[in-house]
């Protein structure tokens, strides 16, 4: 196989980036340089995976260690996140022929984001506002203006699961729920 | 044999106790619901579950929630066979000639084949752990943490083998699974480790906002967007039953799906999903006609819905005796019984009988009730599909959110749920399984204290795991299981597990 070379700064390098790839995909670092061309699901995956696998080992820096044959309390973590950095590289480069990334379809991001976005206001709210009271505000946010259903619908549907759910648990099963500052 | 039969005896007389079996009957309503709806499978039904059982004895709340767990296998089954929607994961093999036969007008015999098989594997499958149980669990007290540590370490490359994808991902699934385990307090040193100043985590992270958020909330999220219900149809219950060669081809396909389930159901891993997959599989592979897979066999619904509910006894067997869950769902089931005061495991059949055999009775009741419950109302049932998805699903979700806040009573929980069920979201947008992670996570802390006491016990030598022969022989069927997955991977060649997806893929094109 013939590359066209040029001279960059006193340096013989390829031509072209099509060049560079394939003049680099015979070397060790090949297959990665490889992979930023071709992004599959498993490799962003296998990226990712490593990251976090990095990020780990370094937010155990602050336990101790221990030894080899007295393991401290970073030493299982430490452990498991070497090998979840390994797991993550042999996903980068095993992973030429499976899905491609733009093959992931992301249709429903406004419902992804609107239920994610509700289950975040729970949080903030349940104990702030009381059970019934939350639970009011987001069905009604998900039937209302996510699901784009009628007022009267989404303002029945909501009272009657955001009161009969509360009676059902709270009153009967007797599971204690967050009465908020209203009495709601 | 006596003595196994006088137990049984004490366990009926829990079992029929009337305050017991209304929680049986209960569990097995809630169930079949769970099971009827896409989204909440048996694992995050029992989790969603879990508060309402607080309040009850230890005894009650076990047979609530196993009642649940086989109501849900029952139910997922009814929705695959008339509307080609699998309620859970273990019913998809279900969807493929249950649906079929009901387009030409059969699916009321498959209904009915699917209940009695159901029933029919239940009850045996109960009787086969009735008697594997105490056996392995007077086995299990010469385990100690070497053996522990290996069988848990087992355990997690059985599910990473078993699991439909890659290997490779679900043992970076369980590893994930594990490190979200090491959150919270050091049980050796008394370390706060990855907790950030959040004192709700320093017990660690809970199975149950996990188990949520992961196949609940990313379930949701996954659906959501979706429109069109389908069809909703509904037998009459005259039409339910099956003709006579039916019966005759179904008799074997149900016998063949109890034994392999059971066998299944023992190994870690999804087992009730997989065995419905092995058993559909098999089916084909000795029927006489196997173009008839497909296109309505009866042989393609009675095997995989035997195999599916005799898997959820065998997952069992491990639990009970070795307080070892071989799978998320058996470790719910297991944070239950840890709520109530419970500690499955080798004793427990010793100290606690009125509760193992009382377990083991009210299964039986249970697989009754089931079926008695199941055929008649089964126009009822479905009728839950007939409520539009846009509003089913904020139903689902509020009590997702009700589930996971009343456990502890804390909103980290939810939020944790919240982060869990768009993490669950992207990994099966990338082909990810998620069983492993829940799997990993149950298993951490045990894991690591059984690691860390063995090498104590060994003054930091790591041949203990070597030299003592139980944990020899753990360790090397899970070397077995690693290297049978890698080597044809490294030949380039296909493996059987895939053979099996390519075959049931086709099956669904």
């Amino acid at each position: 196989m013939v590359i066209p070379y040029c001279v960059f700064r006193g340096a013989i390098i390829p031509k072209s980036v099509s060049h560079i790839k394939r003049f680099f995909s015979g070397m060790p670092g090949g297959v990665l340089l490889q992979s930023a061309g071709m992004l599959t699901n498993d490799r962003l995956s296998g990226c990712v995976l490593a990251i976090f696998a990095l990020l780990v080992i370094w937010e155990s820096r602050l336990l101790p260690l221990g030894t080899f044959r007295a393991p401290g309390p970073a030493f299982v973590p430490v452990l498991l996140a070497s090998l979840l950095l390994s797991f993550g590289v042999l996903l980068l480069v095993t992973s030429g022929d499976t899905r491609r990334l733009a093959s992931v379809t992301w249709a429903g991001w406004r419902h992804v984001l609107g239920i994610l976005g509700s289950c975040v206001f729970a949080v903030f709210a349940i104990e702030r506002l009381g059970y019934r009271l939350t639970v009011l505000v987001v069905l009604i946010f998900l039937v209302k203006i996510l699901e784009k259903r009628g007022w009267i619908v989404a303002g029945i549907f909501a009272f009657v699961l955001a009161f009969g759910s509360f009676f059902l648990f709270y009153t009967v099963l007797r599971v204690p729920l967050p009465q908020g500052p209203l009495g709601f | 044999m006596a003595e196994t039969l006088q137990n049984l005896y004490l366990g009926f007389s829990v079992a029929l106790k009337p305050e017991i079996l209304l929680y049986a009957f209960v569990g097995c309503v809630i169930g079949t619901l769970v099971g009827v709806l896409p989204g909440v499978g048996p694992l995050a039904g029992i989790s969603l579950l879990l508060p309402v059982s607080f309040g009850l004895n230890a005894t009650s709340a076990i047979v609530l929630l196993a009642g649940i767990y086989y109501g849900a296998m029952y139910g997922g089954s009814t929705t695959s066979i008339l509307m080609r929607i699998p309620g859970e994961a273990a019913s998809v093999m279900t969807c493929i000639d249950g649906y079929a036969m009901t387009r030409k007008g059969r699916g009321g015999p498959a209904l009915a084949i699917s209940a009695v098989g159901s029933y029919v594997a239940g009850s045996v499958s109960v009787v086969a752990l009735m008697l594997l149980a105490p056996p392995l669990a007077t086995f299990a007290l010469r385990f100690g943490p070497p053996e522990y540590f290996s069988l848990l370490l087992l355990g997690l490359l059985a599910l990473a083998y078993m699991s439909g994808g890659s290997m490779l991902k679900s043992l970076a699934m369980a590893v994930l699974g594990l490190l979200l385990g090491m959150i919270g307090i050091d049980p050796m040193t008394g370390f706060f480790r990855f907790s950030y100043g959040l004192v709700e985590l320093g017990d660690g992270i809970g199975i149950v906002p996990v188990a949520v958020g992961l196949f609940g909330l990313s379930e949701i999220l996954l659906t959501a967007g979706q429109s069109t219900p389908p069809e909703v149809v509904k037998p009459r219950l005259k039409e339910l039953l099956p003709s006579r060669d039916e019966w005759r081809a179904s008799l074997w396909p149900i016998g063949r799906g109890t034994v392999l389930g059971f066998a299944i159901g023992i190994i870690p891993g999804s087992a009730h999903i997989i065995s419905s997959f092995i058993s559909y599989a098999v089916e084909r592979r000795l029927a006489k006609h196997p173009e008839r897979f497909g296109n309505g066999a009866i042989e393609g619904v009675a095997g995989p819905e035997s195999a599916n509910n005799s898997a959820t006894s065998g997952a069992f067997v491990p639990m009970l005796a070795l307080g070892v869950p071989s799978g998320p769902i058996p470790a719910v089931m297991l944070a239950a019984m840890m709520v109530h005061g419970i500690s499955p495991g080798p004793l427990l059949i010793a100290h606690q009988p009125e509760l193992f055999w009382g377990f083991i009775a009210s299964m039986y009741v249970g697989n009754l009730v089931l079926l008695i419950l199941n055929l008649p109302l089964v126009g009822i049932f479905i009728n839950v599909l007939r409520v539009p998805y846009p509003l089913l699903y904020p139903a689902i979700l509020m009590f997702c959110v009700l589930g996971v806040y009343a456990v502890n009573g804390s909103v980290v929980d939810v939020g944790i749920m919240t982060a869990m069920g768009g993490l669950g979201y992207l990994l099966r947008k990338f082909d990810f399984e998620t069983a492993p992670v829940v799997l990993g996570l149950v298993l951490a802390p045990m894991m690591e204290m059984s690691f860390r006491q063995s090498l104590s016990m060994s003054s930091g030598s790591y041949s203990i795991f070597v030299t003592r022969p139980i944990a020899l022989v753990l360790l090397m069927v899970g070397v077995a299981l690693l290297l049978s997955s890698i080597i044809p991977f490294l030949m380039k060649r296909v493996d059987w597990r895939q053979r099996f997806s390519v075959s049931a893929g086709e099956e669904k094109s």
